[in-house]
């Protein structure tokens, strides 16, 4: 099955209920199966614009790469899968051009977003992110975050310095120890997981996850899965019904069916024949 | 204003302590930074250790232990007001910056650049305004969750608590609740139910519990109900038939269920209605 058949992607943003702006950026490129999802930071329109770039950059750079090229080769630097690759340069790309423009324009200085991306191929996704931005996956009526947030509390919730419990009063919810745009450098955490027909995958900005207990997007996730559009409405309204504080951002991708690179000798020639 | 320690006795200030270093000590010893001179407190104490925003108390194995709202604790996350209790002394927590539940402290997101230490750690960019003023914060300014339960989820009706059950009484004007506003999670008095009418399961009731309840088969026929904090909505999710309310098919969009209204889905009739 071709990727742009075998999964079904939908996103939604939403500015929230209490701010005049949607620093959330998204994008989604079916024809190779691509989903981006950033969240911006920085004073004026700042966020806008770095969640704007990241987004841009990674989604046109690889979707760019991968007209001519498969995800499963293995990428000149590195040794890496293609696909694997590309996240991590794209990321890095979209870093450099906001960090530079964060440099060089002084409305933009300091200027950052977290990212959280996902490229399917092969009956696989690779998850690259950057950030508190996550990726959950719904298998079956198991829901769980597969990305780790790069955070304050997180990093106390691994040292067993706070508890889940007391991690919700925490006040130090804001502060991510790692972004897009505010070194010079960045380094992204890329994992590849194995996809299954019938998994749902959700990206999402911390205007979810802060707003929603994972409970609640597991019940509308398992519930409303016949109908994607109405997950993430639903979805962001319950963000919204508890306060909505923040920009509130989903993609949800359904695996419809699977989609493996074809190997044989046949579809390497027929590679061959269209470069 | 960083946090702050106040320590008094029978009522009485005794001193202010800031909590301007990532850990303080407690006790009679004098190498402590808030020394208490009194027998029934430990050479060495407690001690509180403060990250950023958040203090956390740690008894250090003291002879005679310690009390936090009256409570005997070991390890406390401190929270904005908290008492602890040291023999006949008492040391009240106060802070400013308060857990970000409510609104006009829900900071926007901040980096934290590579830590070289823990001190120099500075959030990139800068702090939106604080919060106006220690006390203005506080009235009912208990932060939301208070009465969250573990993140386990045993407790279902978690959202009914923080979200709908305060709003649920005055806003809906379906239900009549004696008691409207204070109501605790758990102490609903009223429950949501779709009773079946017609077929095999005619006269079974489906308590509207969760924030979301599907009815119909996968595949053939699905609508969810939802719970928001201004009342019930059906929506339809799937199937070639939408859902009929009082005779009238739904669209694309929610609908408002009112008391007594009837739902025929798969050829099934139900009634939406509060009971209690």
């Amino acid at each position: 099955m071709k990727i742009a058949e075998a999964l079904e992607l939908f996103s939604q943003t939403d500015p929230g209920m209490v701010r005049s702006h949607n620093e959330d950026s998204v994008a989604c490129e079916p024809v190779c199966g691509l989903a981006v999802l950033a969240d911006g930071m920085g004073g004026y329109n700042a966020g806008e614009v770095a969640s704007g770039i990241a987004v841009s950059v990674v989604a046109t750079e690889v979707s760019h790469r991968l007209l001519n090229s498969s995800p499963v080769e293995i990428s000149e630097n590195g040794g890496e899968e293609l696909g694997v690759a590309l996240l991590r340069e794209n990321i890095q790309k979209a870093n450099a051009s906001i960090f530079h423009a964060a440099q060089s324009q002084p409305q933009y200085a300091g200027m950052g977003t977290t990212i959280v991306s996902a490229l399917f191929y092969d009956n696989r996704v690779a998850v690259g992110h950057v950030g508190d931005s996550r990726m959950y996956r719904l298998r079956g009526e198991n829901l769980e975050s597969i990305t780790h947030d790069h955070s304050l509390l997180q990093e106390q919730l691994d040292s067993g310095m706070i508890s889940l419990e007391d991690a919700r009063m925490s006040k130090n919810k804001n502060l991510v120890t790692r972004a897009v745009g505010i070194d010079a450098h960045v380094d992204s955490e890329i994992h590849v997981h194995d996809v299954l027909v019938g998994d749902i995958y959700l990206l999402c900005s911390d205007g979810l996850n802060d707003m929603v207990e994972d409970d609640d997007i597991q019940t509308t996730l398992f519930a409303l899965q016949g109908n994607l559009p109405l997950a993430a409405s639903q979805l962001i309204q319950m963000a919204n019904d508890n306060g909505g504080r923040d920009n509130v951002s989903v993609i949800l991708v359904k695996v419809k069916g699977r989609f493996s690179v074809p190997r044989g000798l046949l579809a390497r020639i027929l590679n061959w024949f269209k470069k | 204003m960083a946090a702050k320690l106040i320590l008094s006795m029978d009522g009485g200030i005794i001193k202010e302590y800031p909590l301007n270093k990532e850990r303080i000590t407690i006790g009679r010893k004098a190498h402590n930074d808030i020394i208490i001179d009194n027998l029934a407190v430990s050479g060495e104490h407690a001690a509180v250790v403060t990250i950023l925003n958040d203090s956390f108390l740690e008894d250090l194995d003291s002879t005679n232990g310690l009390e936090v709202n009256g409570k005997p604790a070991k390890k406390h996350f401190l929270q904005n007001n908290d008492v602890i209790e040291i023999g006949k002394y008492k040391l009240k927590y106060i802070t400013d910056q308060i857990t970000q539940t409510t609104p006009e402290d829900f900071e926007r997101t901040m980096v934290l650049r590579a830590p070289a230490k823990k001190e120099e750690v500075v959030p990139a960019g800068n702090k939106p305004a604080e919060p106006q003023g220690a006390t203005k914060v506080q009235p009912g300014g208990k932060p939301v969750k208070e009465d969250a339960p573990d993140s386990t989820g045993k407790f279902d009706s978690f959202k009914v608590g923080q979200a709908t059950t305060q709003t649920f009484a005055q806003t809906n004007p379906g239900i009549k609740s004696p008691t409207s506003g204070g109501t605790k999670p758990g102490e609903q008095k009223q429950v949501a139910v779709v009773q079946v009418l017609t077929g095999p399961n005619a006269g079974k009731e489906l308590e509207l519990v969760k924030n979301l309840t599907t009815l119909g088969k996968p595949g053939l026929q699905v609508a969810v109900i939802t719970r928001r904090p201004h009342g019930f909505f059906i929506t339809h999710v799937e199937g070639e038939n939408f859902p009929l309310v009082n005779g009238r098919a739904l669209t694309n969009q929610a609908h408002q269920l009112n008391e007594h209204d009837v739902i025929e889905l798969a050829g099934i009739k139900m009634e939406f209605y509060f009971k209690g």
